[in-house]
């Protein structure tokens, strides 16, 4: 297992893995640093974030309100642009949480270690994203009081049921399973660090809420072997459930019988997407937060780097489908669908289509270069630039395809009023406002995990447990 | 420690012994201690770690969790349940023509079917893993504030309190298993290496 043993097998030249946590850490030093950021006062940074975040909200929620007054005529709808920038936003921000689950469940089941650093708040990121996201369908129906009622199937005083025949339903099922599960599964995976930060605790208030949230938890064997076990169940049901959610918010476009959105690659092309855009989304949130909390030990470059890697390769996923889209439409010999897909490109709408291409095909690319993979200010900027491009995406897709109805009389160029972009804008506030309070309130990072893949210092000789290399080279030394 | 203070009791009723524990400072000490534990023919015995050893479920001969089961079973009631409830209501309570399909368009009703599935399946998951571990239990309090740190701890319990002793003493018995005795206890615990060793006192449903 050490560097003789790899020198006396050359042919089995395995790259070692690089450590997960750097700086010579012991297991109490993980705890203080990860947990201290919970024991004191926020610092003039985190109230500035707050504070800006507030406002944000605070100018949505009025905007809101003044929608609800005068109703959805303040918004830039017209015929035929029946959805507009609230749909968009509906899903970018669903898209968004899929990075979290991805990382917590899909690399939890392919044993990539280095998610441990970053599952915690990446899932946190998810279900904020999941709660922004909500807003923005029940908002649109003008009367939300309503709206409630008429999405859940109970028996109601016109003994009437919802139409399980129609994806908008679908939606309904697959984003509240989605909600709910994600919690659930986010809470199992904190119940061992709140129990440290419970054990940390002086100040009495403090012992009591972490007393309450950790349920009890001791670290009994017994009780890790069900945990560990219903953890691996937890991933299994995620992995499907993360696939089957931006599935069923494509088929809210692709079973409706328009060019543009009736296209069978929607569902692969929609979890790319996802995907693409919440791993931007983590990387822009993580090299803040890294600086902000001193977390650079744990969140390293090497992190970064695997998760500008994967930016990359769903970036290409989603170029292919753009491309696909467009041969398809070519191929199918079906003049409205040609048209459709000439006009996204080239018509009224092509500033939003090419914004859209640069940014999510384009500089992505740059990726190809360890330099840019490996340096913060870059990774930062391409982070923005995906997240633009993949708002702009859903954008051309919503609108494009709705703009230009099959009658040319009621053709309709649509642009978004001041209500639709300050209500957009208060949605960032209003994640951010949940995922500032999350960084004070909540270890950000698995504690009791990261001691399962680090060796601390100090211990000499004992490995928590071996990797999948040094396996490998055990094997081949005897 | 206020918790598992030593001498703990109101006054009037004598305070109950919960067993004896030792603390390690690292895994691979803990693991083997666990292994001996077992070799010992103690019943009932527990290994307490900040986060999951592997290699220790087996040195304490701790059978697969059943939760799966419990997820399967559940997961095939959320399908079953959604089938039932769309069925009913599009083709029974009301059928409703809705653009020619059938009443009973079954397509259409898989992505509810799982959904519910996958939510079923997630919240009996939760469920048992709170029956299996006896959670939520607020009153449980931790036997030292460095086991969900940096510590590792190998307890020998005591046989469960209003068990009637005679017959716990038979089930034991009959079992193989080595009688509970608090000095005995002790005295293996440092054996297997245990930098400390405390006995502990039954708090609250404990």
């Amino acid at each position: 297992m050490s560097s003789e043993a790899t020198a006396s097998v050359p042919f089995l030249k395995v790259p070692r893995e690089e450590s997960l946590v750097t700086g010579g850490k012991t297991f109490a030093d993980v705890d203080q640093d990860i947990s201290i950021h919970l024991e004191r006062f926020p610092t003039w940074r985190w109230w500035m974030c707050f504070v800006a975040a507030l406002s944000a909200f605070g100018l949505g929620a009025v905007l809101v309100g003044i929608m609800f007054a005068r109703g959805l005529g303040v918004l830039g709808l017209n015929q035929p642009n029946g959805w507009g920038v609230f749909i968009v936003n509906f899903v970018f921000w669903v898209g968004i949480g899929h990075a979290g689950t991805l990382i917590s469940a899909i690399l939890f089941l392919f044993r990539q270690k280095w998610r441990t650093g970053i599952n915690r708040s990446a899932e946190a990121m998810t279900i904020f994203a999941v709660m922004t996201a909500l807003i923005f369908p029940v908002i649109h129906t003008g009367r939300p009081w309503y709206a409630i009622f008429w999405l859940i199937p109970y028996p109601n005083q016109r003994e009437l049921w919802v139409n399980f025949r129609s994806p908008l339903l679908w939606d309904v099922f697959a984003v509240g399973t989605y909600f709910t599960i994600s919690l659930v599964f986010w809470y199992v995976g904190m119940i061992p660090d709140l129990a440290t930060v419970r054990d940390r605790a002086k100040n009495k208030i403090r012992k009591f809420i972490y007393t309450i949230l950790s349920l009890g938890w001791r670290g009994s064997n017994k009780a890790w072997s069900h945990y560990e076990i219903a953890y691996m169940v937890f991933a299994g049901l995620s992995t499907p459930l993360v696939l089957s959610v931006h599935s069923v918010v494509s088929f809210d476009f692709a079973v409706a019988n328009l060019p543009g959105w009736h296209t069978t690659i929607f569902p692969p092309y929609f979890v790319a997407g996802a995907i693409f855009s919440g791993f931007a989304m983590v990387v822009t949130l993580l090299v803040i937060a890294r600086e902000m909390f001193g977390l650079k030990n744990y969140i390293t470059l090497a992190h970064l780097e695997k998760m500008n890697k994967i930016i990359m390769a769903t970036g290409m996923m989603v170029g292919y489908a753009y491309a696909c889209e467009f041969f398809i439409a070519w191929y199918s010999g079906n003049t409205f669908e040609r048209y459709a897909f000439v006009n996204r490109a080239f018509g009224p709408y092509w500033w939003a289509y090419w914004i859209m291409a640069s940014c999510n095909v384009l500089i992505p690319q740059i990726y190809w270069f360890k330099k840019a993979r490996t340096s913060i200010p870059i990774m930062f900027v391409v982070s923005l630039f995906v997240n633009i491009g993949m708002w702009f995406e859903r954008f051309v897709i919503t609108v494009t395809s709705l703009h230009r109805d099959f009658l040319p009389s009621s053709w309709a160029y649509y642009v978004p009023t001041w209500f639709d972009w300050g209500i957009t804008l208060g949605s960032f506030g209003w994640f951010m406002i949940w995922f500032l309070l999350f960084c004070r309130i909540l270890p950000v990072i698995a504690m009791a995990e990261i001691k399962g893949v680090m060796k601390p210092a100090g211990t000499h000789g004992h490995h928590p447990e071996p990797t999948r290399h040094q396996e490998v080279y055990a094997h081949g030394t005897k | 420690m206020e918790q598992n203070n030593p001498t703990p009791g109101n006054g009037l009723k004598p305070p109950e012994l919960s067993g004896v524990i030792g603390f390690f400072d690292a895994p691979d000490l803990l693991i083997s201690a666990t292994r001996k534990a077992r070799e010992a023919k103690y019943r009932d015995f527990d290994a307490y770690t900040p986060y999951p050893v592997h290699g220790l479920e087996a040195a304490q001969g701790i059978k697969r969790s059943p939760i799966p089961y419990v997820t399967f079973l559940a997961g095939i009631t959320g399908c079953a349940a959604a089938f039932a409830l769309q069925y009913w209501t599009s083709a029974v309570d009301w059928p409703l023509n809705v653009g020619g399909k059938p009443f009973n368009s079954w397509p259409a009703f898989v992505p509810v079917m799982f959904e519910l599935t996958i939510l079923f399946g997630g919240l009996s998951t939760f469920a048992a893993l709170l029956f299996f571990c006896r959670l939520p239990n607020a009153r449980k309090r931790n036997f030292d504030p460095r086991l969900t740190s940096d510590r590792f701890a190998l307890m020998i319990e005591a046989p469960l309190h209003g068990e009637d002793p005679e017959e716990a003493e038979e089930i034991l018995k009959a079992g193989g298993f080595q009688k509970f005795s608090e000095e005995e206890a002790k005295g293996f615990l440092k054996s297997v290496g245990a930098k400390e060793v405390r006995t502990v006192y039954a708090e609250g449903w404990f």
